[in-house]
């Protein structure tokens, strides 16, 4: 576990995660940069990663938040199958964020599979990392 | 453009960290030498443009990305583009093919002919051009690291028609370094990617004279955050690779260089990226010249495709990228492009509409007609600010080639990771500077006026039973072919991949013999193993 240097508080920690075979990182990135900034650990796990292994990341590495990233328009199946597995495996206690290319008539059912927070391009950096920060307090009591 | 306060006027900075002074006059280009450093169009150092005549001999070549779903839809809509009046096809293939896989892979489940057509195996080739006059139209195959098995099933298309194929002109996409930047469509490590473009050169120079086996994108690394100058640098080192891997094999400069194609991105600033475009043209020729040897003026002249590109776009208010689209046109025929392409207004969240894409190609088709932008060659040259700022780039995008250089070249640079940060980097700073407004976008951090959620789109439908008749269709190819003769051509094809002989033959005779691109994709895979991206941000 890691401590945050300025408030001696254990750092957030998040898994930016690209499912599937899209290669759209760039937003990704620009995330990953943000949280750092914003004193969280950052993973990334680099492209073309399966529901499998992103799950089997974030188990081991005990990440507080994983966020998924997706533009090719299959967000839907790929989160479904994510909120399954961590189910299955009992890691309901992750925040879990979906961000990319995101319509909005999906964002209901998104969270209706148990997504905790949806953000589509566009999205303000600020309004993330706060988001982020609230809620991993409130799962943490 | 930042813009910051600064006594009583505003300082102004490009995104290339060039400061711009409000007015420009002799005196900033008095050591310019009109001869040595810009001369005619068509001459070196072809800083005006690579044709003595450019538009107003040819207008340049309307070329919109399409192709999506099963290959009897994307023959449809290559029909209608054609009879709209395109010049040209660019074809867009799924994720699994561009990645190698089958439609039945596990892997590209819900992905089969999303964002372009899913291609298993020759026969959807022939489907999707089927009627398509290969002899007279060229095509673009917008693929990477697979690009030697599509060239491959776009020759025999050709053969089987009986179209010679030094009658066949187009391009692969195949600039593998540029996808372990952005786009991210890499399968194989560094190496072995770049042997397989090396095959595709040395045939191409031999056997298909007119076709380009690369084009180097600047544009996907723009789009990924890269500055212009930056754009420009990288796209250059990638193609100084390339070349000097092929020069390796003992071919001439003046045996390939001609066919050496590029790909670059507009959006931004209107003169800086005209500036970007002049200094590039005028640079290459210089690389060529000097440092390669090239004698044939045509080996010294970047040739590109120009567009706008997606990254300029917004999901806010989209009906404002039309106009933004249109001032990228502009753009880009102010910087004598070869080929021009525009991301369509509706990019930024869904594959274009037909709507959208023809909104696009008459943006090109009104600048062409109606706007007098074919009448003269390189109408900007000899302003004082353009020629003053061609200078700045040209000497900002030299710098950042040395920063490369000195790291030991582009496939060190890429291997590292260097180059991914730089630009993930560049793209942090830059939606940063969106954020807090110092960049302005209109509806987005200035003018804001809707909420997103308004906004009234055309979703391309995704149809699932797209997925399932291609599977259909691929196990029908399977079930036909003559599988000795598959096998057999699948294990000649290892053996020769554990040489240093030129894969291509081999790869035609796969292809011949109806092996899919998964099957082809596979023997490369357990030969040449798979990169390990770095993943340090």
């Amino acid at each position: 576990m890691k401590m945050n240097e300025a408030t001696g508080k254990r750092r957030i920690k998040v898994l930016i995660a690209k499912p599937g075979l899209d290669g759209h990182d760039r937003g990704a990135k620009v995330l990953a940069h943000a949280f750092r900034d914003a004193g969280m650990e950052v993973l990334y796990t680099g492209l073309h990663k399966t529901i499998d292994e992103i799950v089997k990341i974030s188990l081991e590495e005990d990440v507080d938040v994983i966020g998924m990233s997706i533009y090719s328009g299959a967000h839907l199946p790929l989160s479904k199958k994510l909120m399954e597995m961590l189910r299955d495996k009992n890691l309901t206690d992750k925040l879990v964020l979906i961000g990319g290319n995101i319509p909005h008539r999906d964002m209901e059912t998104l969270k209706n599979y148990g997504v905790d927070g949806v953000f589509s391009s566009g999205s303000e950096l600020d309004e993330i990392v706060k988001f982020i920060n609230e809620r991993v307090k409130k799962k943490n009591g | 453009m930042a813009k910051s306060k600064k006594e009583d006027i505003e300082e102004v900075v490009l995104e290339s960290g060039i400061k711009v002074k409000p007015v420009y006059g002799p005196e900033d280009i008095k050591d310019l030498d009109y001869e040595r450093e810009i001369g005619r169009p068509g001459e070196f150092p072809f800083t005006r443009g690579i044709h003595p005549l450019m538009y107003r001999q040819r207008p340049w070549t309307m070329r919109q990305y399409s192709g999506f779903g099963s290959a009897k839809e994307t023959n449809q809509r290559f029909k209608w583009l054609l009879e709209q009046g395109q010049t040209a096809l660019n074809v867009a293939f799924d994720l699994p093919t561009q990645l190698g896989l089958d439609s039945d892979d596990p892997r590209a489940e819900g992905e089969v002919g999303r964002v372009g057509m899913a291609m298993d195996t020759l026969k959807d080739l022939e489907e999707a051009f089927d009627g398509i006059p290969i002899d007279r139209i060229s095509t673009s195959l917008t693929i990477n690291p697979v690009a030697s098995v599509m060239l491959a099933m776009y020759l025999v298309v050709a053969e089987k028609r009986g179209v010679p194929l030094d009658q066949i002109r187009g391009t692969t996409q195949n600039d593998i370094l540029k996808e372990y930047v952005g786009r991210g469509t890499w399968i194989f490590p560094v190496e072995p990617s770049i042997r397989l473009i090396g095959d595709m050169v040395e045939f191409c120079s031999r056997n298909v004279p007119k076709f380009n086996p690369f084009s180097v994108c600047g544009y996907h690394i723009r789009e990924s955050g890269a500055t212009p100058v930056q754009e420009m640098a990288y796209a250059f080192e990638i193609a100084i690779t390339y070349i000097q891997h092929v020069l390796d094999r003992g071919l001439d400069i003046d045996d390939f260089a001609g066919r050496v194609a590029f790909n670059f991105d507009i959006h931004g600033n209107l003169w800086e990226q005209v500036a970007k475009f002049r200094a590039g043209r005028r640079l290459w020729a210089k690389i060529m010249k000097e440092r390669f040897g090239a004698r044939d003026p045509r080996s010294m002249t970047l040739r590109m495709i120009a567009g706008g590109g997606g990254g300029g776009l917004t999901i806010e208010e989209p009906e404002n990228n039309i106009v933004r689209g249109a001032y990228y046109a502009l753009i880009s025929a102010l910087s004598g492009t070869q080929t021009m392409a525009l991301c369509s207004y509706d990019e930024a969240y869904t594959i274009p509409s037909k709507k959208a894409a023809l909104i696009s190609l008459r943006t090109m088709q009104i600048l062409a007609d109606e706007m007098g932008l074919c009448d003269t060659v390189d109408p900007l040259a000899g302003s004082y600010y353009i020629e003053w700022l061609t200078g700045e780039m040209e000497k900002k995008i030299v710098e950042c080639m040395e920063k490369v250089e000195e790291m030991g070249g582009m496939i060190k640079a890429v291997e590292s990771g260097y180059i991914q940060r730089e630009v993930s980097h560049q793209a942090y700073l830059y939606q940063k500077r969106v954020q807090s407004g110092e960049i302005p976008k209109i509806a987005v951090n200035k003018y804001v006026t809707g909420k997103i959620e308004d906004r009234d789109i055309e979703f391309h439908p995704f149809d699932s039973k797209v997925a399932e008749e291609q599977k259909r269709r691929l196990q029908e190819v399977k079930s036909s072919r003559d599988e000795n003769k598959v096998s057999q051509a699948l294990s000649e094809l290892k053996q020769t991949a554990k040489t240093n002989e030129n894969l291509m033959p081999c790869i035609l005779n796969a292809v011949r013999c109806y092996a899919t691109l998964g099957e082809i994709t596979a023997v490369f895979k357990e030969v040449f193993g798979e990169f390990k991206e770095p993943v340090g941000i």
